[in-house]
């Protein structure tokens, strides 16, 4: 049986302010790392040597190493460099900097996929290097990227449950909470879990709103 | 009779190598106001490279452009961009922006480069379009364009420019035959209209009706140039009739006639 009472004058309220939190930390790690991951990208594909590699030991190691191990540095090992970061500060950082490297191998990959000649003819009219990208290969990237960052979006609405280990209260903790002074584990992640499916399931619709807004003959979002 | 005591475009003894191998070894024309130089030569001897040296696209290992008297070589990227907006430059593959309609191709460069307010430049890619006979497609993306049609959009998008000298790189060859005409017709009218032209092409036809000059470029050099008349019928060497008339065979004759 369902234990209303507990589900709407305990649970919920007890819930509230990690909810707020895990929509604050997911608020701004989403476009922080999606601009950063653009950088990282144009970095990668357009840098010189030196830049391109730098953008490449930047996704190897943040695609290579657990999330939760760069929150504890980021946390717990940077005091002792003398950084002192708050534990949302901690999480979104953690958050941005590895989601954007997932967003620049996305966004690498559907900037490749724009011919080359495209750029040539902007230069031709006059346009800079950057004024090529930023006017002609991005909004033809961003668009072909979506499916791909979308994914790497959702992630991100999940593993910010991770901001719990470097005692950001968010939903995850708050029910962690919640869930051992009532010993309620089943209930408490049930909702829980249902909270997540449905920030999940409204992002996913607005994600692909935005890719069907964003198509264009030549280039439908459908076949 | 066209007027040619204006100099527009100057290349004076260029020079590239492609990993030691060298595709042009000291080229050097003129090209004055309102004439039209057709290039001619077997593939992979250097014409595109010959034509991205002049905007710079490629970078000449020696030798100097000049456009009206002022050096475009040598020169910090940004006073290369400000070249590039007066020379003009229409691609085989047409290179249209896939995410921008019609007109948007035409105007973006006009907004972007030129910092022409949104209206103004509307109308003039309108004007520009309408001279390619495409104002009716303007609002069509490049995917449901033909291929002439992408090239006559092109072409509009470099005209909108109002650039000095157009640089044509085989604007025909990626075309179906029965689309090549209207492309053709579209460089013909330009012609006319007292462009300062530069063409890359095999189309013997549109050679020999709007050349004033024919440049035959082969291994890296020169061969022979003149006008149409004179390298067609009296060519100094037995190479340059050889490779007219092959061409003439594979594109067309003189007259505009495709064998079938």
């Amino acid at each position: 049986m369902i234990n209303w009472d507990f589900l709407i004058n305990i649970l919920i309220p007890s819930l509230q302010e990690g909810f707020l939190m895990t929509i604050k930390l997911i608020t701004y790690s989403i476009p922080l790392g999606l601009i950063l991951g653009i950088l990282v990208s144009i970095g990668r594909v357009y840098g010189n040597l030196l830049l391109s590699l730098l953008c490449k030991a930047y996704i190897i190691f943040f695609r290579g190493t657990p999330l939760l191990i760069q929150l504890f540095i980021l946390y717990y090992g940077f005091p002792s460099l003398g950084v002192y970061l708050s534990p949302f500060t901690a999480a979104v950082t953690g958050f941005v900097l590895c989601s954007s490297a997932y967003h620049a191998e996305y966004i690498r990959g559907a900037i490749q996929s724009i011919k080359s000649g495209q750029v040539l003819a902007a230069q031709a009219l006059g346009m800079s290097k950057i004024g090529a990208i930023t006017n002609i290969v991005l909004p033809q990237a961003l668009r072909r990227a979506i499916p791909g960052c979308s994914n790497e979006i959702i992630y991100l609405i999940k593993y910010s449950s991770l901001a719990f280990m470097v005692t950001c209260i968010e939903l995850t903790g708050a029910g962690k909470i919640v869930a051992s002074r009532y010993f309620a584990y089943t209930e408490v992640f049930l909702v829980i879990g249902i909270i997540y499916l449905t920030i999940v399931s409204l992002a996913t619709k607005i994600l692909h709103i935005l890719e069907e807004k964003l198509s264009f003959p030549g280039w439908e979002s459908k076949p | 009779m066209k007027q040619k005591q204006e100099l527009i475009l100057e290349v004076k003894d260029i020079y590239k190598s492609y990993g030691g191998k060298e595709v042009l070894k000291g080229i050097s024309f003129q090209v004055f106001k309102g004439e039209t130089k057709v290039i001619i030569g077997p593939s992979g001897m250097g014409k595109s490279t010959l034509l991205r040296c002049i905007n710079q696209l490629t970078i000449p290992d020696r030798g100097t452009i000049w456009l009206k008297g002022q050096e475009v070589t040598h020169r910090h990227t940004r006073e290369i961009n400000l070249f590039r907006q007066r020379i003009g430059m229409v691609f085989q593959d047409f290179n249209l922006f896939d995410h921008l309609n019609a007109v948007g191709n035409v105007e973006i460069a006009l907004i972007k480069v030129k910092g022409m307010n949104r209206k103004e430049a509307r109308n003039i890619a309108f004007y520009e379009l309408k001279k390619v006979g495409l104002e009716k497609q303007a609002f069509l993306y490049p995917a449901q364009l033909s291929g002439g049609q992408k090239q006559r959009v092109s072409i509009a998008r470099a005209l909108a420019m109002d650039p000095e000298v157009m640089l044509f790189d085989e604007p025909t060859s990626a075309l179906d035959p029965e689309l090549i005409g209207e492309v053709l017709g579209v460089m013909q009218k330009l012609v006319q209209d007292g462009m300062t032209m530069l063409v890359v092409t095999h189309e013997m036809g549109f050679a020999r009706s709007v050349a004033d000059e024919i440049i035959f470029l082969e291994k890296g050099r020169i061969l022979e140039s003149g006008p149409p008349e004179q390298l067609f019928y009296q060519p100094k060497y037995e190479r340059t009739k050889k490779f007219l008339f092959k061409l003439t065979e594979l594109y067309g004759d003189i007259n505009g006639n495709r064998k079938k």
